[in-house]
């Protein structure tokens, strides 16, 4: 009933082929943009927007990242906090170098430089694939991390051996820094996740998206059709390490002001890779999901018991918080196995057919 | 059926964090937020102090009413040592208008530097965090006291030098060094190095990387063949009862195997028990319960089951390293209040606070805890962190045992290459803020 698509045709290709075919979809996006651009800025508290929003729409930018690779390729990838840092670290260098340039420009920019790194590690992908693979992901997530603590070049000779950001404005609006307001630093984060991830979708339903997804069904039949696939391999690699250098930079710039190496460590890419599973491999929607599920509901759950009045040590709060996540997750996995962007798809079927489900 | 409870629940949980992210408390009194890590990997070392930290502050409540007759509101905010969370922690603690933020984590101290200005929040990161940040001249938000990281590194060679007779008696010999390969470990390399070549001894660096802490048998190794004269130690959490442990197992004489501050929990020395009898660590506090101010703790929170304290654990080193941070911030509170007028200080007053901050050895004697650490005499507006003393204590088997006097840093050698690091943190950081906030006379 609410989502009849019944009387919506399409008279030409255009329409057929555009990314919200059906009319609800596209009031719903708006609305929720809208929501995102003008209402949450207006209305939400710095904490919530400097501690929930922003981290969240980071992850999920992250999330995009490993999912092109691990979701859409099929290459399962342990390396997204080492291809994050290499981001982050590529902005400082960058920032530091150049100092005038616009920063907004430098983060994605040094997106390039991670893509580059990424390229490089996606190379053992075109032997081996599947565990295997993740174990040489790995390697590259131990090989960055050391390069983080032991090359000072990186954080140009700083005694903390910490990345700190210093202030850069555009129109004279501070946007890094302590100056930064909450507001900005989210509008600015906004932009760039929403710009990625209609990138992303547009280049998931092109020719490059098929390749990917034909590579991840079967990849013998991929290449018998026509499919090089160290191409499309390292240009998944390639994309995804784009996608997360672009995250780990804003993580630095835009949400935490500083970051040692150990902010890149395994704990970092296992993270990403849970919010990819819970979230729905193969599905952008699923990465804001599960992006939103380990970051913000933690943060939530935490608030509980003094919302309620209940004064509870704040060690005893975060035991109760990770057992309530532990047991969300397993209860999450076990109704619907293919993550939450799958139980979104499952309610839209019933929301169409209510009331009358047969 | 299913999936429409589902949806509903989902909705739900959407709606009500958005009330609850949005609700605030607001209550008279001081507000002290206490950064800890009850929780993760480092909660051995972040436990006791925690408790020191709370209990200080809890007793000043039972036993005075807080500081001036004003209640000291305090809250804790679980960090597990994890520079994400402690930002998080940061942002909530803020909308509630601390007097002070104790990071307790250098990680968490590097993010928070250049917040603090803006915020008009005071950090207090007693002893670790960012050394540079003792220039007051540049830093006027941050406070490091009672010394730094190369404070603690040349009270360690004057100890040397006493024992060997002499600085110029170590040429020619070696001196090992086993850190924690990070931000925290390496601070200290440039000194050393420095003292190698003014004395004419030879460093070996033995690193340890934060995911081998617990496995150093390739260090120790190394450190067998190479047979340092000293062993200086740079350690945190789970490195440092392994290190020690490593050492006997290679029969090094522990007499000669120096930790810093943070390497002198008790937990570290026991697991390895009588074979870590002569092991060396640096204090800058007094250690055990004989103090009227810690027995008053142990009557009006421990007692009372106000504390989360394993009533064996009160009076041990790090339990004690938790009060006395909190005896600095209970004095630059009072001290903001005696300059200020104000009852109820705010994040600004107790800045100003800190600044002019004075614990005599007779202030000491009157908080009812005598030579528990150095007079605190020479904070001031350019110096936040004072280069106060420290003392030498080893490790008898089952305790720790005072076996030197306060030693003072060498002030000289320290104070050139701070100024230095912290001129380089303002031009890394262009544009960094100049300091407007006028100079208090010291009181």
């Amino acid at each position: 009933m609410f989502y009849r698509e019944a009387g919506q045709f399409k008279t030409s290709y255009s329409a057929d082929e555009s990314v919200f075919p059906i009319l609800q979809d596209r009031i719903g996006i708006a609305v929720i943009l809208g929501l995102a651009f003008v209402v949450i800025p207006l209305t939400a508290t710095s904490f919530t927007l400097s501690s929930v929003l922003i981290p969240v729409l980071i992850f999920s930018l992250a999330a995009i990242g490993l999912n092109l690779l691990t979701g859409y390729t099929g290459l399962l990838s342990l390396g997204t906090g080492g291809f994050m840092g290499v981001g982050a670290y590529a902005c400082y260098k960058l920032t530091s170098l150049f100092p005038n340039a616009n920063i907004i420009v430098l983060i994605l920019a040094s997106g390039f430089f991670s893509a580059g790194i990424g390229a490089v590690f996606g190379l053992p992908s075109l032997r081996i694939k599947g565990f295997y693979l993740a174990v040489a992901t790995l390697a590259s997530q131990f090989f960055l991390s050391w390069c983080f603590v032991r090359v000072p070049w990186l954080v140009n000779y700083n005694v903390s051996n910490a990345i700190e950001v210093p202030t850069r404005t555009m129109f004279d609006i501070p946007i890094t820094g302590p100056n930064a307001t909450p507001m900005t630093r989210y509008l600015v984060v906004l932009s760039i996740v929403v710009g990625m991830t209609w990138l992303a979708s547009n280049l998931l339903r092109g020719r490059i998206g098929r390749t990917w997804m034909a590579v991840r069904d079967m990849d013998i039949a991929a290449e018998l059709i026509g499919i090089r696939l160290y191409r499309t391999k390292l240009l998944a690699f390639a994309v995804s390490s784009f996608y997360c250098g672009v995250a780990g930079a804003m993580m630095v710039f835009l949400w935490l002001g500083a970051a040692e190496a150990d902010s890149f460590n395994i704990n970092q890419s296992f993270l990403i890779l849970f919010m990819v599973i819970i979230g729905g491999l193969g599905s952008l929607i699923g990465s804001f999901f599960g992006a939103a599920f380990i970051w913000g509901l933690p943060i939530v759950l935490k608030m509980l018991p003094e919302f309620f009045g209940v004064k509870i040590h704040a060690a005893t709060v975060e035991h109760l918080q990770f057992m309530t996540l532990g047991a969300l997750i397993i209860f999450f996995l076990v109704v619907e196995p293919h993550g939450l962007a799958r139980l979104w798809q499952i309610g839209k079927q019933k929301l169409r057919v209510w009331p009358f489900p047969y | 059926m299913r999936v429409k409870y589902l949806a509903l629940g989902l909705s739900l949980a959407v709606a009500g964090s958005a009330v609850i992210a949005s609700k605030a408390t607001a209550q008279e009194g001081i507000f002290v937020p206490l950064l800890t890590y009850r929780t993760g990997p480092f909660a051995g070392s972040g436990q006791p102090i925690a408790n020191g930290m709370n209990d200080y502050l809890q007793m000043l409540n039972e036993r005075d009413g807080g500081i001036g007759g004003v209640k000291l509101l305090i809250e804790e905010c679980e960090t597990g040592y994890d520079t994400k969370k402690g930002v998080e922690c940061y942002e909530q603690v803020k909308a509630k208008k601390p007097v002070v933020v104790n990071p307790y984590s250098t990680g968490i101290t590097l993010q928070l530097i250049p917040k603090a200005a803006v915020d008009k929040i005071p950090i207090l990161s007693m002893a670790y965090g960012l050394s540079a940040s003792a220039v007051g001249n540049d830093f006027p938000w941050i406070f490091n006291p009672p010394a730094t990281y190369w404070d603690g590194l040349s009270m360690m060679f004057r100890y040397i030098g006493g024992k060997e007779g002499g600085l110029d008696k170590l040429k020619g010999k070696t001196i090992g060094y086993v850190f924690f390969d990070g931000g925290y470990g390496r601070e200290p390399i440039p000194l050393l190095e420095q003292f190698a070549k003014d004395y004419g001894f030879e460093v070996k660096l033995y690193p340890v990387p934060a995911a081998e802490m617990q496995n150093q048998s390739a260090q120790w190794l190394n450190v067998r063949r190479d047979k340092p004269s000293w062993m200086i130690m740079w350690g945190w959490g789970a490195m440092n009862p392994t290190a020690v442990k490593e050492a006997a197992k290679i029969n090094f004489p522990m007499d000669k195997f120096i930790g810093i501050w943070w390497s002198g929990g008790e937990d570290d020395a026991r697991p390895a028990g009588a074979d870590a009898k002569g092991y060396l660590t640096l204090n800058f506090n007094g250690v055990g319960t004989s103090y009227p101010a810690i027995k008053d703790i142990q009557k009006f929170v421990v007692e009372k089951g106000k504390s989360q304290v394993d009533k064996t654990k009160v009076g041990e080193n790090l339990y004690n390293r938790g009060v006395y941070n909190s005896v600095l911030i209970a004095e630059a509170i009072r001290n903001a209040q005696k300059i200020s007028g104000k009852k109820v200080v705010t994040g600004e007053d107790v800045r100003r606070g800190f600044e002019t901050l004075q614990i005599s050895a007779a202030r000491w004697k009157e908080l009812g805890l005598t030579d528990f650490g150095a007079p605190i005499t020479s904070v001031s507006c350019t110096d936040h962190n004072g280069h106060h003393a420290a003392y030498m204590q080893q490790w008898d088997g089952a305790k720790w045992v005072k076996v030197s006097d306060w030693i003072a840093p060498m002030k000289d050698k320290v104070r050139p290459l701070l100024e230095a690091a912290a001129k380089d943190y303002v031009t890394k950081n262009q544009p960094w803020p100049k300091r407007t906030e006028p100079c208090d006379k010291s009181s």
